[in-house]
């Protein structure tokens, strides 16, 4: 913001306040949180690792020091709600802390996917997204603030993340996911999660998952239903195993036109959540070869069974087809007939130009 | 014979926003079963109101609608083969792509 470039109105003025204002409070709430990893990690050097608060609870101290099971103090403690699951406990734990998990998208799902994984203890969080956060975002993606409006949705999502939880590590990749950097970046992660809101990026990141041999953890969201399964896990199929031809462009609604509501992808990105923790655990039975239907209306989930993988499928099939050299050039938008972003898409025209500003 | 039809994903539309549908078919005459292929021609007369385009392609479903007979993909009963039963319940979900 120009900080010379008075606004003319009262308004503007107010509202450029309350803006900087919240801002501020975000810079506070991080010295806060540097201030007290700071104190922390200096007593710790003079008092040792375990020091008694007088409370119900032990005060830990965080630090490196690793014990017999592989989890640190602050780690215990932190994470003591989940230690005491006996199906999880402290190998789940461990697992999901050495995991990496890439997040394609930091929208309606992406935002409770990526702030349950910080939170639960996920190693390391990857975030892709090329967004920027608009206000008309707010209703579902939960993630951001209106502080970070007309800020990258990735840096926004990161910073919620390392505010909950400054042991995970989050790594921003500002760009759009295309077939010339999927391939570089997968590549670096454990688990993928489909948090995406279009078709063509749905065929992408599953091609790129079998190339790559990640499981894919694939929600979506639309209105007042939502759906969820995990591809390419434990020989279970892949994307184009189940829709080897694209629908047509008129069966691909977006957020943008048919609208959705919020808490709809919030239900569903949690899902996603926690597939993906179970995969990262090695717990439970993920959601391969079924898939789970979400109606809101009805308040109704079903989970129905689905194919097996295709040997006929030109992705993961007997005679698979795309390699790591033709994935580079396919071209997924015209593949699908759909466009990866909606950017440059006419408005909705549902109110004037001025309101939306 | 009676069957429960539900559609889902956006496919409802095209049926006057009504998701669950409770329908009796009949069987073509001199035969007692009913296959999935029967029970797509007829949707389609019975219905389907607007867009038919949206709903099938050929003789089968368009792509990217998954279809649920009792709560299992008709991929692995059969596909337009798949015999129905008295009361069976047959899905069709549109999948989604949004986020």
């Amino acid at each position: 913001m120009d900080s010379t470039n008075i606004p003319d109105t009262f308004d503007g003025i107010i509202s450029e306040i309350e803006e900087l204002k919240a801002q501020k409070q975000v810079l506070e709430d991080r010295i806060r949180l540097l201030q007290a990893q700071m104190e922390e990690t200096t007593s710790n050097l003079t008092e040792g690792d375990f020091v008694g608060n007088g409370s119900c609870c032990p005060l830990v101290r965080p630090g490196n020091a690793v014990v017999d099971n592989g989890l640190t103090p602050e780690m215990i403690y932190r994470y003591s709600r989940h230690l005491l699951l006996p199906d999880f406990g402290v190998e789940g734990q461990l697992k999901l802390s050495e995991s990496s998990i890439l997040v394609v998208g930091a929208g309606g799902l992406g935002s409770p996917v990526a702030l349950y994984l910080a939170a639960c203890g996920a190693g390391c969080i990857g975030i892709v997204d090329n967004d920027i956060v608009e206000i008309n975002n707010l209703h579902r993606q939960i993630i951001h603030k209106e502080t970070f409006v007309g800020q990258s949705k990735v840096k926004s999502a990161a910073d919620a993340c390392r505010l909950i939880n400054s042991l995970v590590k989050l790594v921003e990749h500002n760009e759009a996911l295309s077939p010339t950097n999927a391939l570089g970046i997968v590549s670096k992660y454990d688990i993928v999660v489909d948090a995406t809101d279009n078709l063509p990026s749905r065929y992408m990141i599953s091609d790129c998952c079998v190339l790559l041999d990640k499981p894919l953890v694939s929600g979506a969201a639309l209105g007042l239903e939502g759906q969820l399964t995990v591809y390419h896990h434990n020989g279970g199929p892949c994307y184009r195993c189940l829709f080897p031809t694209p629908p047509p462009t008129a069966a691909c609604q977006r957020c943008s036109d048919s609208g959705v509501l919020g808490v709809v992808p919030g239900v569903i990105g949690c899902l996603q959540a926690l597939e993906a923790i179970k995969i990262a655990s090695a717990i439970g039975e993920p959601l391969s070869e079924r898939m789970l239907i979400f109606d809101a209306m009805s308040s109704r989930i079903r989970t129905v069974k689905i194919r097996g993988k295709s040997a006929q499928c030109i992705a993961c099939g007997e005679n698979a087809m795309i390699t790591k050299q033709s994935f580079q050039c396919f071209d997924y938008e015209k593949f699908t007939q759909s466009p990866m972003s909606d950017k440059g898409r006419p408005k909705l025209g549902l109110i004037p130009e001025s309101a939306e500003n | 014979m009676h069957l429960t039809l539900e559609f889902g994903g956006g496919l409802e539309l095209l049926c006057k926003s009504v998701k669950i549908h409770e329908v009796d078919v009949d069987t073509k005459s001199g035969e007692d079963k009913l296959t999935m292929k029967d029970l797509l021609s007829w949707i389609q007369a019975n219905v389907i109101k607007e867009r038919p385009e949206m709903f099938m392609k050929g003789d089968s479903v368009r792509p990217g609608v998954l279809v649920l007979v009792n709560d299992c993909d008709w991929e692995l009963s059969g596909n337009l083969d798949t015999t129905l039963e008295e009361k069976d319940v047959v899905v069709f979900i549109s999948t989604l792509h949004g986020g």
